[in-house]
């Protein structure tokens, strides 16, 4: 099917380019920018007067929840969510019950999210059998099965000669491995940034030297072993000046923050609220700037939502009894957006972080409007508001820090391989 | 085309305020003592003088709280301060009712909010809380009904507010003004919610030198930002101090990466009298109890004659009735 998208302006945070201009896309792929192609049939009509066309965001983790913690969220309302938040491709973690361990829940899950037409899943294996950090999964065959990367999701690995082994299996056949930096010990109980605000609390804390001790055996290994390595959710300052010297040196590393970690600090957590419990936990003003810093610098290669669908039950609880994360894949465009408002950050290097960026690390050709690129697009009004409230949001989690917040931005159309999948409803 | 974003829109919802006052800057819910104005604290222990009298009558009441229901909810073990508090209510005509409600309820599946929602079903009006968890309080003063009242009976590491006003109470009956106090707080901060609620007080108060003492392992990061010094040496500590006040040392930190053994520790930090002789000739020794004797203190310098410990304890029940007496009163 042939579509066309008129008069939007189109950015592509790939190459700078912002401007109005046409859009041509056939067969699922980007075909011209400004002029029709010769003899280009007209099938749809998508009139963006008035919006931003941007390649679809490729978050680098939202759990789906799938399988095993249905109660929490389905693949259908996270899918949903994904694409009214304007998100076309996802990875999802391993951290599910069973683990993704198997090549067989993978195709199921893979199964299951074609099925369902909407966001591109690239689903990360375990990367060791049920995450217990012990032996390693069959790699080859869950790579088969489609998995684009391998990790240990938030479970510990205690074992450093596990590490070794598995970033040397791994590399054996080019996988990049996803890693946390956090070491357990360090961290162990931890609920809370060490720091004042811990202390006055009376809340476990996890040291800044959990992330760098971390980071200092995490690197040491790829030195040894050649890996390839994603480091998820990275927290300090300490941690993201170890990976700039890292970067600096040559090293195949990527990186990741949260767009939590880039808004809010510990301070925020105010009277044990728990919807700023988060792991790794908020740090301080201080990091919080060196995380903007990190993503300006190109430290930090991209931000993900780190969506996480927690309920009710799970967020009343004392703050160190409540459940870590938030519902994010609906707010990572807005709060992207804000940070770069707030920052008075060029929007094309802002939207990098959550497009090509991304799309990069998992070298994929989309999160760009190249000529051939999948067609897979966001359209946003950048002149809407909207209000951060449970009835808002498609995602079964509500819980977010930002609920009761105005947020800029507001997603219109969602298309993916040139197919309007997501139009938000008139009310 | 401008490249840079229009300015942000106000974002942030509105502060919701200190949990613990009314709209009118009362005492509702004690929940801590950090951030509590002077004023309060002053008129809380003012009220408590008032009736620390009535211990002595022969009828022990005052008719305050008739027909209010005191929950005494105490999540984790205790009995000296369930019994104090519960003696407070009786003082002041209320009834009480005492559930010690273990973690293993809890475990089955109820949650904190289920249990106090059930509570307060049965017409409660004030809740006395002991939680395990820092900050479990906060949960039900946000949660509960608006006549219901919340005291903090410690949570955590967090704080025991009512702990830390006895002991203001007990320091200004001997030395009156805090304004020319040194005082000296001892031992294992880290896993303490008294020693924060007294660090919180006194400089509330207008103590000039708050110290903290102890080995850096029991001594929590940041600890400077609480407006206290530091030391790493009790005899250099408690030199010239007006206030000793000693922390229970729980017996789990013993033996573990913590602490070596309690013999080290008494050694190295257990106040004796030699020790004590380093303080002011008329220093006072405090310790919330329950006390680890020959770990934390010798018996000498507990049953000496500067120990004013059990005096706490009495005057723990008429800060307790204070407390109760004025929250019940503010219900704006």
């Amino acid at each position: 099917m042939n579509l066309h998208i008129k008069r939007g302006r189109l950015i592509d945070p790939a190459t700078g380019l912002d401007t109005e201009a046409d859009l041509f896309i056939a067969a699922g792929k980007i075909a011209s920018i400004g002029k029709a192609p010769t003899a280009f049939e007209v099938h749809q009509t998508i009139d963006a007067s008035g919006l931003i066309v941007l390649p679809g965001l490729i978050d680098l983790l939202a759990r789906l929840r799938e399988p095993g913690y249905e109660y929490k969220a389905t693949l259908e309302s996270e899918m949903a969510a994904a694409l009214a938040g304007g998100v076309t491709s996802l990875v999802c973690p391993p951290d599910t019950d069973p683990p993704l361990d198997e090549p067989g829940l993978v195709e199921m899950l893979k199964f299951r999210a074609r099925t369902l037409n909407q966001a591109r899943v690239y689903p990360l294996g375990a990367l060791t059998v049920g995450l217990k950090g012990q032996a390693i999964t069959e790699m080859a065959e869950l790579a088969d099965a489609g998995c684009i990367g391998f990790s240990q999701a938030d479970a510990p690995m205690l074992n450093p000669q596990v590490l070794l082994h598995a970033l040397q299996y791994a590399t054996t056949y080019g996988y990049t491995v996803w890693l946390r930096a956090q070491d357990p010990y360090l961290a162990q109980g931890g609920v809370a940034a060490s720091g004042a605000l811990a202390s006055r609390l009376g809340l476990r804390g996890v040291p800044e030297a959990s992330e760098t001790i971390a980071l200092h055996t995490i690197i040491e290994l790829m030195r040894i072993t050649g890996a390839r390595v994603h480091l998820s959710h990275l927290s300090s300052a300490a941690g993201l000046e170890l990976v700039r010297a890292a970067k600096q040196e040559g090293l195949p590393l990527s990186c990741d923050v949260t767009i939590n970690h880039v808004h809010l600090i510990d301070l925020d957590i105010g009277y044990f609220d728990a919807q700023y419990r988060f792991d790794p936990p908020l740090r301080s003003q201080r990091d919080r700037e060196a995380i903007s810093t990190a993503l300006m610098d190109g430290t930090i290669d991209a931000i993900c939502s780190a969506h996480t669908p927690v309920d009710d039950d799970e967020k009343l609880l004392p703050f160190g009894e409540a459940s870590a994360g938030a519902t994010g894949l609906e707010l990572l465009l807005s709060l992207t957006v804000k940070w770069a408002q707030e920052k008075q950050i060029p929007f094309t290097q802002a939207l990098a972080k959550i497009t090509c960026a991304p799309a990069d690390v998992l070298n994929l050709n989309s999160g760009r409007l190249a000529l051939g690129a999948p067609a897979d697009l966001v359209l946003f009004d950048p002149d809407a508001h909207w209000l951060v409230a449970p009835n808002r949001l498609k995602s079964q989690g509500h819980n977010t820090p930002f609920l009761g917040y105005e947020l800029p931005v507001r997603v219109r159309s969602t298309i993916i391989s040139g197919q309007l999948v997501y139009q938000e409803s008139k009310t | 085309m401008s490249n840079i974003w229009p300015p942000a829109p106000t974002l942030r919802p509105g502060f919701k305020g200190n949990p613990q006052l009314t709209k009118n800057g009362e005492l509702k819910h004690l929940l801590t003592i950090d951030g509590l104005p002077r004023d309060i604290i002053t008129h809380i222990l003012d009220t408590a003088q008032q009736f620390v009298g009535v211990a002595e009558r022969e009828v022990k009441k005052v008719p305050l709280l008739r027909g209010k229901s005191v929950f005494n909810l105490f999540f984790e073990n205790s009995t000296r301060t369930r019994t104090t508090f519960e003696i407070a209510a009786k003082r002041l005509s209320a009834d009480v009712l005492n559930l010690n409600i273990n973690a293993s309820s809890t475990s089955k599946g109820e949650s904190l909010l289920d249990t106090a929602a059930n509570l307060s079903a049965m017409q409660a009006d004030m809740f006395v809380v002991r939680h395990a968890q820092s900050g479990a309080p906060y949960l039900l003063a946000q949660h509960c009904p608006p006549h219901l009242h919340v005291i903090n009976a410690g949570d955590g590491w967090h704080a025991h507010p009512t702990q830390g006003l006895l002991d203001m109470y007990t320091i200004r009956h001997y030395k009156r003004d805090f304004t020319q106090l040194k005082v000296a707080v001892v031992g294992d901060i880290l896993h303490s919610r008294v020693a924060r609620s007294d660090i919180h007080a006194l400089t509330t108060l207008g103590v000039p030198e708050v110290r903290v003492i102890g080995p850096r392992t029991l001594l929590p990061n940041g600890l400077e930002q609480f407006g206290v010094r530091v030391f790493h040496n009790i005899c250099e500590g408690l030199k010239g101090v007006d206030v000793v006040i000693m922390l229970r040392l729980q017996n789990e930190r013993m033996n573990s990466t913590l602490l070596p053994s309690a013999q080290e520790y008494f050694k190295s930090w257990g106040l004796t009298p030699e020790r004590l002789a380093l303080a002011a000739p008329d220093a006072i020794v405090m310790h919330p109890g329950p006390m680890n004797r020959g770990v934390e203190i010798g018996s000498a310098v507990a049953d000496g004659a500067q120990s004013v410990i059990l005096h706490q304890v009495t005057f723990g029940i008429a800060v307790r009735m204070a407390v109760m007496g004025i929250i019940a009163g503010n219900n704006g």
